[in-house]
């Protein structure tokens, strides 16, 4: 089980001292699905630093974080995707064996043909999770990316860390 | 810093009307944070989901996760129990 004291020191310390309720959300927003699993519409979206190889990887040297996003195409394989994640606070080499760790595509894609879910969207969407500066994130690409999501219809969206 | 990227974004995409789920790995930022929905892994970071090349674990991790899109008493920030670990002691 991941704590702060499982972190590398130097990231504890960061972390102990980092305002996250700054950033805390207030009003918490509530969607209800509104119609069954299995007629739904879903997208992945993961802050995992995946991306494809001819896209341009995630910028390692902004201050604060690259708050920047790439979509992923739905008929991607999903294992040829790249991680270009910048962060030394976790291990990467699970999702380097198989990026269903951080990037569920294929187990999604195994759910659609069972039925449980209804279809998946056309595109997902991957972040690099280390912004440690994310009013970007807050005021614009996330927002960005919601309202793609929204004009593709989606009725529902499953987000996943690394 | 992922977990709280996940968090803020999750909350972007509910104020637009979509349904969200998420998976958390470090529960005190996620508390603090407050996306509507996370699930709650006892996994460290770099692998949310348990386990590479393990389809069935996954799966119990994503079928936990779609539940929690039923609730409605937001924010909601339950633990990922894994059955097929404690059937087996």
């Amino acid at each position: 089980m991941a704590t702060y004291d499982d972190l590398l020191w130097s990231h504890r310390l960061f972390m102990k001292g980092y305002p996250f309720g700054y950033y805390a959300v207030d009003p918490v927003p509530c969607t209800p699905l509104g119609k069954p699993l299995s007629e739904a519409r879903i997208a992945l979206v993961t802050s995992a630093g995946v991306h494809l190889p001819e896209q341009t990887g995630f910028d390692h040297s902004i201050k604060g974080g690259d708050t920047s996003f790439r979509a992923i195409p739905n008929i991607v394989v999903t294992n040829t995707l790249l991680e270009s994640h910048r962060s030394s606070g976790f291990d990467h080499t699970g999702i380097e064996a198989d990026r269903n760790l951080a990037f569920p595509l294929d187990r999604f894609r195994e759910l659609a043909a069972q039925g449980v879910i209804g279809e998946l969207n056309h595109r997902h969407f991957s972040f690099m999770g280390s912004i440690v500066m994310p009013r970007k994130l807050i005021d614009e690409t996330s927002v960005q990316v919601a309202q793609m999501l929204r004009a593709d219809n989606v009725d529902a969206v499953f987000l996943t860390p690394a | 810093m992922c977990v709280q990227t996940v968090g803020l974004l999750a909350a972007a995409i509910e104020r637009e009307n979509i349904s969200t789920t998420s998976i958390s790995l470090l529960r005190e930022i996620t508390s603090v944070i407050r996306p509507p929905r996370a699930l709650f892994v006892p996994y460290k970071m770099g692998f949310p989901l348990g386990e590479p090349n393990n389809a069935p674990l996954q799966h119990q991790v994503i079928a936990a996760g779609l539940a929690l899109l039923e609730r409605t008493d937001v924010p909601v920030l339950e633990n990922f129990v894994n059955n097929e670990r404690n059937m087996n002691k």
